[in-house]
């Protein structure tokens, strides 16, 4: 971030920015900054507390009547505490929610009992953020359980290689799931809650901790970098 | 939470020791009052228009976010699986606050809001994104923006 607002600022266009890792904005010496103690992900501090993003983005736009720079200048406030809630279970209960005795058949039945819900979701915040992948989720979660056995299914999509395909289906389920977790009665909470039930609880969560072994080794090199470095979140590696 | 000291061990040692290199000069343009500059949103955080096509690893170029995208459109193909996803989820302002700045141009707090905004993809190096970011300044200028918003992600 701090390299990009270097180069566009050597360009001759005034910038600032919110910095999230100060360590790197400090090297990089970007020339207005704003620090902020905020989750990654989550720049502005906290989703539907408009006083609060604005407090953000005025602080960070004010840095542009400083005299010089550059300027690194550390937000005052944490984030708000949305959301975190003690002693939260989720709502649904997934395990057994099949008779299946694959994991693509539980998948598959986990993915229809949440269909509602995600519904509700979208039908309540007007939007939703599953999408890049472009496949239906039934359809999502038989070509992501297809690479279990170590094989590589062919792409339902005309162009698209299938390692490519993986990652976005990987990520439009995750979306799908919180979607719809969000959208059940009791099911906000904190944003290490619900990554702890996704990876914890869920059968999707299961096939892509699974997955890691087949694809860190697969002789495919995109699906083996996809396996090592993009499929488990550093705070869920203790799951493998 | 972003203090290097609460992430998780792996990630804070990944993030501790990626190469950022000092730059060997401090650029510094200036402008007119806040309330007067024409603002553009950049963003790192893999973000594009439903439909367009996603970011894939090491992708070094933008893709373009029209200043009146319908937020329902709005959607990420970061290939990072590190950041918090679901306060974007929510309310996609929390990572790219276009309706927070069209809310302080109405209220003339500053001057406009651009007709273009963009996202990268942050998991590329900064680097080899300069020269796409070179050629987006010049974008940037025949839009009359005159203050770039970075976000991160």
């Amino acid at each position: 971030m701090g390299g990009l607002a270097h180069t566009i600022e050597s360009e001759g266009v005034p910038t600032t920015q919110v910095s999230l890792i100060r360590l790197h904005t400090e090297t990089m010496r970007a020339p207005r900054a704003l620090w902020v103690p905020f989750e990654l992900g989550r720049p502005l501090g906290a989703p539907d507390d408009a006083a609060f993003q604005r407090r953000v983005l005025l602080d960070t736009l004010r840095l542009l009547e400083a005299a010089s720079g550059p300027v690194l200048v550390d937000f005052p406030d944490e984030a708000p505490a949305g959301g975190m809630v003690e002693g939260w279970a989720c709502p649904i209960q997934l395990a057994g929610t099949a008779d299946a005795d694959t994991p693509a058949g539980r998948l598959a039945a986990e993915i229809r009992r949440l269909h509602p819900w995600y519904d509700e979701a979208v039908a309540r915040r007007g939007r939703t953020t599953v999408g890049a992948g472009g496949l239906a989720m039934a359809d999502a979660g038989a070509f992501m359980a297809a690479f279990l056995d170590g094989g590589v299914p062919e792409s339902p999509l005309e162009g698209v290689a299938p390692a490519a395909l993986l990652k976005t289906v990987l990520e439009d389920l995750k979306a799908f799931y919180l979607e719809a977790i969000a959208a059940q009665p009791g099911g906000a909470a904190g944003a290490g809650q619900l990554a702890d039930w996704f990876w914890g609880e869920t059968e999707a969560g299961r096939i892509m901790l699974d997955l890691h072994p087949v694809l860190s080794g697969h002789a495919d090199e995109r699906l083996k970098q996809l396996g090592l470095r993009l499929l488990v979140p550093r705070s869920q590696e203790h799951r493998l | 939470m972003a203090r290097l000291e609460d992430l998780p061990e792996t990630l804070r040692h990944h993030i501790a020791t990626l190469e950022c290199a000092t730059p060997d000069s401090d650029p510094w343009v200036e402008g007119p009052p806040l309330s007067e500059r024409r603002v553009a949103l950049i963003s790192t955080a893999g973000l594009q228009v439903r439909g367009d096509r996603p970011f894939e690893a090491g992708a070094d170029d933008y893709r373009i976010i029209p200043g009146d995208v319908d937020p329902a459109d709005l959607i990420i193909s970061h290939i990072s699986t590190n950041f918090d996803r679901t306060g974007f989820q929510q309310d996609y302002n929390v990572m790219f606050p276009l309706a927070r700045l069209h809310e302080l141009a109405a209220e003339g707090a500053i001057g406009s809001v651009a007709r273009h905004h963009y996202s990268f993809m942050g998991a590329t190096s900064p680097d080899a994104m300069a020269p796409m970011a070179e050629h987006l300044a010049g974008l940037l200028k025949q839009d009359r923006v005159d203050a770039a918003l970075l976000v991160p992600v």
